[in-house]
């Protein structure tokens, strides 16, 4: 066979394109459902660790036990119960972030969990943010006076190891969260102040030594995110019924 | 306008090829024995990242994500294939044209010119361009638009062709060097760019 | 004509020491720095390069004398790409963690130089169980670069392996501090500059004259 004739080589191309065509596509198709899978559950994970709920061995088990109901919330306070499930995975690829990903996702109506600790109500919200060197994310989980903090959850894509990336640590730098004031004369008043500054301790959390940046990135993404909630943060505290 | 200028310069500095990504490394450490093959291929390579970054940013836009072509389809799972054939067509298309319009460059870059085809710098930049496009854009790294994939195809191919001349500077002073032997060549250099890598980790604060 | 026969076992073992593809081919040094922050990601981009490479080249040597010269290269990369599509695909369904934090750096493994390398220097050229042989023994020889230079990163950088505190508390209550500069990139090229001058040393015939 000669292997060099203009024919050859066409239909030799042809065919190993085609036989890795859809030997690639039988591949995705079948794993498929198992990633998304995956990344539902790493959400459920994230949802969870902002309520203080961390370790758990089944994660759908544990999400579907403390989440009570998945809700939209609008602009002026109103809450609604999503029709559509955006509950985990649309529109938010796969790098296991919060729903609000691109421009597209910044929706008129934003997501809210409600979530029931030891009898008593918690409200989650979704963040996202930019750290240093790439997009951070979290949750941030409300007591049912909607002003205090129960529990954070952050994650980053790039930070520094050691640095930036200590956001997820939970000793060094979530648990100082909890127990914190949100608003003040209706402004987000929770941030992130440089390490070793902490003025007003109701409602400063002292930032990373060495992580400047992204302490001030994950105040910004704070304090931008609760914003948008504001109408409902301040709307009293009677509790959200579920639907 | 901002943006563009902002993602521009942070490309080159910041999120250099070399220094914060480590990409490119074979041909880096191979090519930069002198200043003056060092600069045509980095010109070599920059050409070739201005031309394949804003193609494939085209093909991830309009072809590959989710909901592209046919609603429902998702073919990002060609990304891969795709991106390294665009990229090893246009090395293709370089390569006749350095050998028409420049012999003796063409002759003393070798091998390396069509290795440019798996110069993990711009597969890795078209890899990296993949994840911005969904970043929030008042990140600076964000990509949200061709003219966006430009700068940051031109920022890259820069960066990385000003660590190969700044290297390639430094190696050619040092052969006069009385290096150890066992640290000859390819040891005291891979130390020589760790050195050079944290000098430019002071730029990752600048904020533009 | 024995499967292991002296050649055979020349071929494997050789990228494991005086042939190594990082510190003497000057192979694959991109991935090689990147991931070696902590020992598990470096683990098993170690893996999966060594079993896409030693794949790629029982592949493409079974295809040896089928490909038309034109299209080498292509064919070539179209076979890594799919191989490498592949294992990214399993990756983010079995071990959804480790995919996330290797992230950009699977499909970086198409451009490894280390399977471009082996594929031409070796695989056109050889039959299919040498060509698996060869391929083993460069993804080892590779994986054992990356598995030393990551456990001193985080051993020295955080004081963990794989996660788990290592160096006792006692240490740093006696003033002991985390190297930090281990966990930033220039330590992995400082580091294999140490790798490569100490194993120089041992070989002189490795060094330049």
């Amino acid at each position: 066979m000669n292997t060099n004739k203009n024919s050859y080589t066409f239909i030799y191309a042809s065919i190993v394109v085609i036989i890795v065509a859809f030997l690639l596509a039988f591949v995705s198709s079948a794993l498929h459902s198992r990633q998304q899978r995956n990344i539902d559950l790493d959400k459920m994970k994230q949802v969870l660790a902002s309520l203080n709920v961390r370790d758990v061995k089944d994660a759908e088990a544990a999400y579907r036990q403390y989440i009570v109901s998945e809700q939209l919330l609008a602009e002026n306070g109103t809450v609604s119960t999503s029709t559509e499930p955006y509950a985990m995975g649309e529109k938010s690829g796969d790098k296991g972030c919060a729903f609000l990903c691109s421009t597209a996702d910044i929706l008129t109506q934003r997501p809210l969990f409600v979530a029931k600790v030891e009898g008593e109500t918690k409200y989650v919200f979704p963040l996202y943010g930019n750290g240093l060197w790439g997009p951070v994310w979290g949750y941030i989980a409300l007591n049912a006076d909607r002003q205090t903090v129960y529990g954070v959850y952050f994650s980053h894509e790039g930070e520094t190891p050691g640095l930036g990336a200590e956001i997820t640590n939970y000793e060094k730098f979530q648990s100082p969260f909890a127990g914190k004031h949100v608003m003040k004369d209706g402004r987000v008043a929770l941030s992130v102040v440089k390490n070793g500054n902490v003025k007003d301790a109701e409602f400063e959390v002292d930032g990373l030594s060495g992580a400047t940046f992204t302490s001030k990135g994950v105040s910004e993404m704070v304090r931008k995110d609760l914003q948008a909630y504001a109408a409902f943060l301040g709307a009293g505290t009677e509790e959200v019924s579920n639907q | 306008m901002e943006h563009f200028f902002s993602l521009f310069v942070r490309s080159i500095f910041v999120d250099n090829m070399i220094f914060a990504f480590f990409l490119g490394m074979c041909s880096y450490l191979a090519v930069s024995k002198n200043v003056k093959t060092a600069l045509g291929l980095g010109v070599a390579v920059t050409f070739v990242e201005l031309i394949t970054l804003p193609v494939n940013y085209l093909l991830q836009t309009k072809v590959l994500g989710p909901d592209c072509l046919v609603p429902g389809v998702d073919l990002s799972f060609l990304s891969f294939i795709l991106f390294i054939a665009v990229i090893a067509g246009i090395v293709q298309l370089v390569e006749m044209i350095v050998e028409k319009f420049s012999p003796s460059l063409y002759n003393s870059l070798g091998i390396f010119l069509p290795l440019i085809a798996v110069n993990c710098a711009i597969m890795g930049a078209s890899l990296f361009m993949q994840q911005r496009i969904g970043l929030d854009p008042s990140n600076t790294q964000a990509i949200t638009n061709f003219g966006d994939s430009i700068a940051y195809a031109l920022g890259s191919g820069i960066g990385w062709g000003l660590a190969i001349v700044c290297l390639a500077a430094i190696r050619e002073k040092m052969a006069y060097s009385d290096v150890p032997k066992p640290l000859k060549g390819l040891g005291i250099t891979f130390i020589t760019v760790g050195l050079m890598a944290m000098a430019f980790m002071c730029f990752s604060g600048l904020t533009i | 004509m024995s499967l292991f026969s002296k050649k055979n076992k020349e071929v494997f073992t050789a990228p494991l020491g005086k042939n190594n593809p990082v510190t003497v081919q000057v192979l694959g040094i991109c991935s090689a720095l990147a991931v070696t922050a902590q020992l598990k990601p470096a683990i098993v981009m170690g893996l999966s390069v060594t079993i896409i490479v030693a794949l790629s080249n029982l592949v493409i040597s079974l295809l040896r004398n089928t490909i038309p010269n034109r299209v080498r290269i292509i064919i070539q990369l179209v076979v890594v790409a799919a191989l490498v599509t592949i294992v990214s695909e399993v990756l983010k369904a079995f071990a959804y963690d480790v995919s996330v934090q290797l992230s950009v750096y699977i499909g970086l493994i198409i451009t490894n130089c280390i399977l471009m390398g082996r594929l031409e220097a070796f695989a056109m050229s050889n039959k299919p169980w040498e060509s698996l042989l060869d391929g083993l023994g460069n993804g080892l020889g590779y994986a054992k670069i990356l598995v030393i230079v990551a456990f001193i990163r985080e051993l020295f950088g955080s004081g963990c392996l794989f996660g788990y505190q290592v160096i006792p508390q006692w240490c740093y209550d006696h003033g002991y501090l985390n190297n930090g500069l281990m966990l930033m990139p220039p330590m992995a090229l400082i580091i294999v500059g140490c790798i490569i001058w100490w194993q120089r040393a041992h070989n002189k015939d490795l060094q330049e004259q």
